[in-house]
């Protein structure tokens, strides 16, 4: 029963505690945890954030003690029976006699699994590699789905690897310009705001792109404000004003990239009143961005979900990339292209074989040598592997039907609140036939479960996870998980001894990095070379690192591009707006975000008191004159309802909105849940749901007491 | 008797019949497309012609469709291949090389000409030296002769010739503008605007005239039996000399072929919602050679407009396509002059059906007006200063109701000025700092616990550790509290 992780002592090499890291966003922040009570202390030694904490951060420790956290399996009879508590063998024997009566009748493909982008890179590769081998389904995917995948795709399309920032944190303090597309660090990852901030001290811009004036936006030298949907037209404008104006880097262009002159044409349609028509931003102002990126030597475009989460997103990040690339910007010392990821754990979770396409080491499961590789490691013949599955909104989406999964096993997640048209896919959730959820707190979609698994959680628990860096870092055991629990990985370990699945199932997070490192080997995001101690005498080791004596990557692409023929990608990107554009029923355009003090679905954030205290509740930003066309009073309680479905919210009134234009953050589950209005439209290459706009109405409610 | 082909024939491959064609492929990769262009070259961006003018950007650069595209997406194009006539009868498109082309439906996108006005010198052809300014043949045409030439007179003040005039004087020569009207862009621009914009191309070595009346075109034959331009001739008998005359005199719709076919025109190809031909189902016309209602569109965006709503018909995206008029807005395209305009702009301020808003400084080159009607816009001129247009141009398409504060039309960033961080002002409640949440309030009461330095406030509250960003403000609290306390602290910490 005792795993060799539990009879582990905490791992305590400093005085105050286990030196570790975040249990929050992609920054992935230096902390030490210990003591009694537990205490977060930020550490200086990680470069990301210096001794800086956000709020969440600061108050991460209260998660390993929340009042409802799940110590125990719980389990109903029957679908409309109550959760109770049961053990470990009951509810390990209910899911393996479930998995085996379904796939029994209906085949492999009858079970489904649903990963996370907090998951550690260890938990991420096993869960890859129990679905495709344990219960040979090719039905898995996961919530980065929603998070990267446009940047991905549009980054592997370029540049032929992805890795969101192409360089060291630290590089960023030295820039000369950096321009972040739909990114409000600020309040998602605010100790980044240190690089920022320092890199203005030294004279550089910062230029943000943004529908609302947030508060990196408030901080920026430049800030473009446009319509929502129109981000790429924008990039298109801005590389026909880099063209026009003669900033573009000839040179550069041949020697390092193919495709510029289908770009060229293409972005001749892109003049700059046309531009500014479509977006609202103003030509001079795209002029000037377009002057402080060309200016300097050192320049970044940073995207994040608010240019990506569009169901064009791929062709929008694409379009600043094209921006980047004509400008000479990446492949150079301290220029270039990058993305902010967003979970913990978002780079490494979409490296290691969650993803419906991909097998370990950034492989796809299409290719026969990928294949022949990883079931080497595995122990397996190739065809046991099974291919590509469903990606993450349409596994959801067809959870229950015909064809689709009847049962499915869900680790590090809360769909029910996080996936758009969230109340489909609560009705999806509710047509399976069986469902198991693995967490440590009762989320939304673990209360829906018919077996909820407790797990250990951030601080109890060691791995390694990759920032947003690229760079793979160790998280530490800082204390003993509560009796009753059990990891990730011990779970996965017993349903595969219990499925008679072939291979080897540590439940030891080392020994499952030592096998990632060899399926790793050769791909295109190679560990091979990374070690725990290499990660811990060198504060971290970026990849690709192929060796024990690689010193791995910090900046890629220097010399040349992870293309075969070594070659930057120019791709041509047409506008097309929104999926949904507004109409007289719809009027307003809504996007959805984040605040600062909550994380995600909100599942780990809404369960710590001073987060709660600060970001009680959700809320509708909009514009007072918008508010007074509808009769909306800033506090009321607000209507605003999507083609999908309405969400009740408080009215905030903000004058950094734009008037066309309400947002709402999507942290909070029930009736003010954003997703209920979000639009599910895929991005034909990411299958990114578009989640930043869709058109709404508002309403002011009656206050009759009626309501509710 | 009728064809049977269901081949698409587009005549005309400028910026309308290009972009339709690009469009319907997008929609329908099947159907069989023949597209005639009178111009030998791929499609050009004539939007940019000023920029190739002004030296900006290469002829060569400003291509809209690669040739190639035309064979990977089996699209039967016949570039420099002008159209002579349309057999209505037999549904076939006759052209210059002898060909005869079937059609189920023809498309005419035939664009408009030049108009270059009778006048003597004029009448048989312009003479060396002398151009209109319409196509990328008369661009390269100008360039080549501005090298050559010292000073250049523009015909017309309109949009064309101001930029033409603006691009010349950026290649170093004498420019100056003729204008009939009584001020520059009459149509577009209310007397103020024109006047305001008179004065910043003088600055720019614009020189312009208007109420100027010029009768005719001056000519000399050199020893080489060419006819050259020499300068114009104006009204009262003033003579202005010139070795390059450009004639900007506006265009007209190119609706020969049309005619010729006894198809329906007034001033443009008459056509319905759906862009088709009132006398010919078979018959569409898009761009500026058709006409909608009273209209005919002269930019390039409502052009684009019909071209997507035909390709949605006649690609089968979206059957209940309809063009249904459109929002007309001019923008300059001129080195050192920041100029937007749309819609009504002539109206005064004492007319009362409507507000206007104005702003004006003339010595500066700037001048702001919105006209309102019923809280929607209907016209407005931005001159010198834009950073309002692309809000302006999207309130305008869409009618949609103004913001309450006017100024924010006209002025970018006085909308939501940022509340000030002065701790004196600031309220109790107010956030200093948003990554841990802490108010001016918690500073103070950590403050009157006794708290006497930053780093003793930081360590209390965590004000400023995560992005650092309200360091500044703390330390201005810390220091206006420590002006608040009624004594000198006889030794504060730190």
């Amino acid at each position: 029963m005792t795993a060799s992780e539990r009879t582990r002592a905490p791992d305590t090499a400093a005085a105050d505690g286990a030196p570790t890291h975040c249990p929050y966003c992609a920054l992935q922040c230096g902390m030490t945890v210990g003591g009694v009570p537990v205490r977060v202390t930020p550490r200086q030694d990680v470069p990301a954030n210096r001794g800086g904490l956000c709020h969440k951060g600061w108050t991460a420790a209260e998660l390993l003690t929340a009042a409802d956290r799940l110590t125990t399996p719980l389990m109903r009879a029957r679908r409309d029976a109550p959760l109770e508590p049961c053990t470990w063998d009951e509810a390990l024997d209910r899911i393996v006699a479930e998995v085996t009566r379904l796939q029994g009748r209906h085949g492999r493909d009858a079970v489904g699994v649903f990963g996370g982008g907090g998951l550690t890179n260890e938990k991420a590769y096993q869960l890859g590699k129990f679905a495709r081998i344990a219960l040979r389904t090719a039905q898995i995917d996961y919530n980065g789905r929603f998070c990267m995948s446009s940047a991905a795709a549009a980054v592997n399309r370029a540049f032929g690897m992805d890795r969101g920032l192409p360089m060291p944190i630290t590089d960023l303090a030295r820039a000369d310009a950096i321009m972040v597309a739909g990114g409000n660090v600020a309040e998602t990852m605010p100790p980044f705001m240190r690089h920022l901030a320092e890199m203005r001290e030294r004279g550089g811009a910062l230029i943000v792109i943004d529908p609302r004036r947030t508060v990196t936006a408030r901080r920026a030298d430049l800030h473009l404000q446009p319509t929502p949907g129109t981000d790429l037209a924008l990039a298109n404008g801005m590389l026909h004003l880099a063209i026009q104006e003669g900033l573009v880097d000839e040179d550069y262009i041949r020697a390092r990239t193919d495709g510029f002159e289908q770009v060229r044409m293409s972005v001749n349609a892109y003049w700059p009143d046309r531009v500014e028509r479509i977006t609202g931003v103003p030509a001079p102002q795209m002029r000037e961005a377009v002057r402080l990126l060309a200016r300097g030597r050192r320049s970044l475009i940073l995207t994040a979900r608010g240019a990506e989460q569009h169901a064009r997103g791929t062709d929008t990040v694409t379009a600043f990339i094209n921006l980047a690339l004509a400008l000479g910007l990446p492949g150079r010392e301290g220029s270039g292209y990058g993305c902010l990821t967003g979970q913990g754990n978002g780079q490494g979770g979409r490296e290691h074989g969650q993803k419906a396409d991909q097998l370990p080491g950034y492989r796809r499961i299409d290719d026969p040598a990928a294949r022949a590789h990883v079931a080497a490691v595995w122990g397996v013949d190739p065809d046991v592997i099974p291919g590509p599955g469903r990606s993450a909104y349409e596994l959801l989406e067809a959870l229950g039907t015909e064809d689709g999964p009847k049962a499915l096993l869900l680790f590090g997640s809360n769909p029910v609140v996080s996936a758009p048209r969230s109340a489909r896919v609560e009705e999806r959730l509710g047509a399976l036939e069986f469902l198991a959820v693995a967490d440590f707190v009762p989320s939304e979609t673990a209360l829906r479960a018919d077996v909820v698994l407790p797990t250990t959680q951030w601080a109890e628990e060691s791995g390694t996870v990759t920032n947003l860096e690229g760079r793979v870092l160790r998280r530490r055991r800082a204390v003993d998980p509560p009796p009753g629990v059990r990891s990730d990985l011990e779970i996965i370990a017993e349903l595969a001894g219990r499925l008679g699945a072939p291979g080897a199932w540590s439940d030891d997070p080392a020994e499952v990095f030592e096998e990632l490192r060899a399926a790793s080997a050769g791909g295109p995001a190679d560990y091979s070379g990374i070690t725990y101690e290499r990660i811990e005498a060198e504060g971290g080791v970026f990849w690709p690192c192929p060796s024990p004596d690689h010193p791995g990557t910090p900046r890629p692409f220097l010399d040349r591009f992870a293309t075969p023929d070594g070659r930057a990608r120019f791709v041509p990107v047409e506008h097309g707006g929104a999926a949904e554009g507004t109409d007289e029923d719809y009027p307003v355009h809504l996007t959805t975000g984040r605040v600062l003090a909550q994380y995600q679905s909100g599942a780990q954030t809404r369960r710590v008191a001073p987060l709660v205290e600060a970001a009680p509740e959700p809320f509708v930003e909009l514009h007072p004159d918008l508010a007074e066309r509808h009769g909306v009073t800033d506090g009321a309680m607000v209507r605003v309802s999507s083609r999908r479905g309405a969400a009740v919210v408080r009215a905030r009134l903000v004058e950094s909105i734009r008037h066309d234009t309400v947002f709402i953050p999507f942290h909070w589950a029930g009736e003010g849940r954003a997703n209920l209005l979000t639009n599910p439209a895929l991005d034909p290459v990411s299958r990114m749901p578009e989640f930043k706009v869709c058109a709404v109405r508002i309403e002011p409610i009656e206050q009759s007491g009626a309501d509710q | 008797m009728t064809s049977l082909s269901d081949r698409i024939v587009v005549v005309g491959n400028g910026m309308a019949g290009s972009r339709f064609v690009t469009e319907l492929r997008a929609r329908d990769r099947e159907v069989p497309l023949t597209v005639f262009g009178a111009e030998p070259q791929q499609p050009y961006n004539r939007v940019l012609l000023s920029s190739v003018l002004a030296g900006a950007v290469g002829p060569e650069q400003i291509g809209l469709v690669d040739p190639a595209w035309y064979e990977r997406n089996d699209v039967d194009a016949r570039l420099g291949v002008e159209v002579v006539g349309i057999d209505r009868e037999r549904r076939v498109v006759h052209a210059a090389d002898g060909s005869a082309t079937e059609y189920g439906t023809l498309v005419l996108a035939t664009g408009s000409v030049a108009f270059v006005p009778p006048i003597p010198g004029a009448e048989e052809g312009l003479p060396s030296g002398a151009s209109a300014f319409r196509t990328l043949e008369d661009c390269r045409r100008i360039v080549e002769l501005a090298d050559r030439a010292e000073r250049a007179v523009v015909v017309g003040g309109g949009l064309l010739g101001i930029e033409a005039a603006r691009g010349l004087a950026g290649r170093g020569l004498e420019a100056t503008v003729l204008h009939l009207a009584g001020h520059l862009m009459e149509r577009q621009l209310d007397p103020d605007a024109g006047r305001v914009l008179a004065r910043t191309l003088a600055g720019l070595g614009v020189r312009t005239r208007v109420g100027a009346a010029v009768t005719a075109l001056r000519t000399e034959t050199g020893p080489d039996g060419e006819r050259r331009a020499v300068g114009v001739e104006l009204a009262d008998g003033e003579f202005l000399p010139g070795d390059l005359v450009i004639m900007a005199c506006g265009v007209r719709p190119d609706v020969r072929l049309a005619r010729e076919a006894g198809l329906e025109v007034d001033r443009g190809i008459v056509v319905d919602e759906t862009l088709r031909s009132v006398t010919d189902p078979a018959v569409r016309a898009i761009g500026e050679c058709s006409q909608y209602g009273d209209t005919v569109y002269g930019l390039v965006a409502p052009a684009w407009e019909q071209a997507v709503v035909l390709a949605d018909l006649l690609g089968g995206a979206d059957a209940a396509a309809r063009f249904t008029g459109a929002r007309q807005i001019t923008r300059l395209k001129a080195t050192g002059v920041e100029l937007a305009a749309m819609g009504e702009t002539h109206h005064g301020d004492d007319d009362p059906e409507v507000e206007v808003v104005r702003f004006a400084d003339p010595a500066r080159g700037t001048y702001k007006k919105v006209v309102i009607r019923d809280g929607r816009l209907i016209g407005a001129i931005l001159l010198g200063e834009t950073g309002t247009a692309g809000a302006l141009a999207q309130l305008y398409d869409r009618n949609a109701p103004l913001p309450s504060d006017r100024l924010s039309l006209l002025f970018p960033g006085v909308n939501g000025a940022t509340v000030s961080d002065s701790p004196v002002r600031m309220p109790d409640a107010a956030t200093v700092c948003n990554c841990s949440n802490v108010s001016k309030g918690q500073i103070r009461a950590c403050w009157e616990r006794g708290a006497r330095t930053v780093e003793d406030i930081v360590r209390a509250t965590r004000a400023s550790t995560g992005c650092g960003g309200c360091r500044d403000t703390v330390e201005g609290l810390v220091a206006w509290l420590r002006e608040q306390e009624p004594e000198p602290e006889p030794a504060p910490a730190g």
